[in-house]
């Protein structure tokens, strides 16, 4: 049962910020990559007030996987390295904090180009 | 020779006659409810190409090739050519036709481009320019995606206002009045800009040009909807039709029972998947080329008005928050000549 | 001779076009961005039984969800997920990763370094622009008001 609880709250705080961005699709005029933006700086914001971690402790990958736990990990790198080396930190520490999913997606988007070949829609 | 009628349109009195027709379709148009009637359905949308551009140059190359090929004629037959697509610079022309070796005229009307062809190629054979001249035009959904949207793999969902472009081009070959369909009077439309800046909704932005370029040609030629079987609008799909017939009615000419769109023909809405219908160069020159010219030489459609709408702008323009104006231009095509071919001849 | 103004048109296309199916999209979003969530979760307890420390099993799940995405959108099925996902698709790390290589795979045709190595970033890289600014801004302040 406490199983259960833990995944169905990864399910409902992921799902609840993906329904977020449906949102702003749909009522706004905010075009994909704009949404995307917004949610990364949101995710450096709420990772500097401290707001981000707790409700990542709380929902696991519910709350890492969507891209504003991706800026909060550009946040807490930032502290860290602002704590550890002062001023030059704060250049270093967002990609360092940020740097797996970055370096993840250049280079098995890179592996995909190459292997792949572009195909037609059809829906 | 042709004659001025009211502010915008020309009457051509020599009746130039369109003495051939080819449309070349990809596999979505060849499923849709006239797929059977193009010339050529091609499965494999990269054309055996490298390229999705270079695919849409083959595309228009096979579609030049199929209607020399039907009106026994060869390259050095034509002495002009008019062609354009929707890629930047119109490569998609310029490397399909260049092999033919026909005198060139490059065009870019957008999605227009099929009746601005048309128009010129008809008012080369009107002033006696010209015995035989080509039109032709073409587009094709993946290297239109890339170019104004994103590139296929991209994750995105469709908009209900947005239109697919199709994957046609289709080639007309225009000569001296000879058999039908006759073209014989024709209104080139202006630019018209009514403060739309919506990528996904270009029937809104192409509607007013078409409203306006129909209203000019009723008010020049004394006619109405009446007087027609059927007017065919390019692709302004089911958002921009509505539109069309409001503002239209609003003039007091009411068309819903002659209108019919090449966006909505080309494909079956309710299980194609295009949204709000189809667009792009190719929507309105496929269904022109393979449905409509051999309707009219059937004498099936007896009268109507041709007008393939446009939406002007780039991707460089849109990212800078411009609107986006529409152009339609028009053609009467008819089975019938101008009476006075038949009186005085070419004399 | 204009009876239609420009204010009266905008009203116009605003009846005529359909509107978003918002009910069905939001609910399918939550429903498979849920499921994107849900399934980096279990790569986070898979790796955390393997006994990798908490620290390394978050970015390692993110990583793994990347990887996935990228094949997926090789095999031209992220898009068809996306179709109906939408957001759902979009906002995890998952939309990030298929955002890099999407141009990518599409503009090879230019080349590897003007095509692919160029392009990749046209949709993803203001993500890393503004994430990235967005840190060094936060850096700043923490080391000007020693917050840290």
């Amino acid at each position: 049962m406490e199983l259960f609880w833990e995944y169905a709250k990864a399910f409902l705080v992921g799902g609840a910020i993906c329904a977020v961005g449906q949102v702003l699709i749909d009522f706004t005029k905010l075009t994909p990559a704009r949404i995307l933006v917004i949610f990364v700086v949101l995710g450096v914001v709420l990772g500097a007030l401290k707001i981000y971690q707790p409700l990542v402790d709380w929902a696991g990958g519910g709350a890492s996987i969507p891209l504003t736990g991706w800026g909060s990990t550009i946040a807490k790198g930032t502290r860290d390295a602002v704590a550890e080396k002062g001023i030059f930190g704060a250049l270093s520490g967002g990609l360092t904090g940020s740097a797996a999913g970055v370096a993840a997606a250049i280079f098995f988007g890179f592996l995909s180009a190459v292997a792949f070949k572009p195909k037609a829609k059809e829906e | 020779m042709s004659t001025k009628i009211g502010k915008y349109t020309l009457r051509l009195d020599t009746s130039p006659s369109i003495i051939g027709s080819a449309a070349i379709g990809g596999k979505k148009e060849g499923e849709g409810p006239i797929g059977k009637m193009f010339d050529l359905v091609n499965y494999d949308a990269l054309f055996g190409q490298k390229s999705w551009e270079l695919a849409e140059s083959e595309m228009q190359r096979q579609a030049a090739q199929k209607v020399l090929d039907k009106c026994s004629l060869s390259p050095g037959d034509i002495q002009y050519l008019f062609a354009g697509d929707l890629l930047n610079q119109i490569v998609a022309s310029h490397y399909g036709l260049r092999e033919l070796g026909i005198p060139f005229f490059g065009l870019y009307g957008a999605c227009s481009t099929m009746a601005e062809s048309l128009i010129l190629s008809s008012m080369m054979i009107e002033g006696e320019l010209a015995k035989k001249v080509m039109a032709i035009t073409s587009s094709h959904f993946c290297s239109a995606e890339r170019q104004f949207r994103f590139p296929l793999e991209y994750g995105g969902q469709r908009a209900p206002t947005s239109q697919w472009t199709a994957t046609a081009a289709g080639a007309c070959i225009v000569a001296e009045n000879s058999q039908p369909p006759y073209v014989k009077a024709v209104t080139v439309g202006c630019i018209e800009d009514k403060d739309i800046k919506d990528l996904n909704n270009m029937g809104a932005a192409m509607a007013p040009a078409a409203s306006t370029t129909i209203k000019r040609y009723f008010q020049d030629t004394l006619t109405g909807p009446d007087n027609y079987d059927l007017i065919l609008t390019g692709d302004l799909a089911q958002v921009g039709s509505d539109l069309l017939a409001e503002l239209l009615l609003r003039e007091d000419y009411d068309i819903k029972k002659k209108h019919a769109d090449c966006g909505l023909i080309l494909y079956d809405r309710g299980t194609q998947d295009v949204e709000a219908g189809g667009s792009g160069c190719g929507c309105a020159a496929g269904v022109l080329c393979s449905y409509i010219i051999p309707a009219i030489r059937e004498g099936k459609i007896k009268d109507m008005l041709f007008v393939a709408t446009g939406a002007l702008m780039s991707p460089v323009s849109v990212q800078q928050g411009q609107n986006i104006p529409g152009i339609a231009h028009l053609l009467h095509l008819s089975s019938t000549p101008n009476p006075t071919t038949q009186q005085g001849g070419n004399a | 001779m204009e009876t239609v103004t420009n204010q009266s048109y905008d009203q116009m296309v605003k009846k005529a076009s359909p509107p978003s199916k918002s009910a069905r999209n939001i609910s399918m979003a939550f429903l498979v961005g849920g499921a994107i969530c849900t399934l980096g979760h279990a790569l986070i307890r898979l790796y955390m039984s393997m006994g990798v420390p908490e620290e390394t099993a978050f970015p390692a799940a993110s990583i793994t969800l990347v990887f996935l995405s990228a094949l997926f959108t090789g095999l031209n099925i992220y898009d068809k997920l996306a179709k109906w996902g939408g957001a759902g698709t979009l906002v995890p790390i998952t939309g990030f990763a298929n955002a890099i290589t999407a141009p990518a795979l599409e503009f090879k045709s230019e080349g590897y370094i003007m095509g692919l190595g160029a392009k990749m970033f046209i949709i993803a890289g203001p993500v890393i622009v503004y994430g990235i600014a967005a840190g060094v801004v936060y850096g700043v302040i923490l080391y000007l008001f020693q917050l840290y």
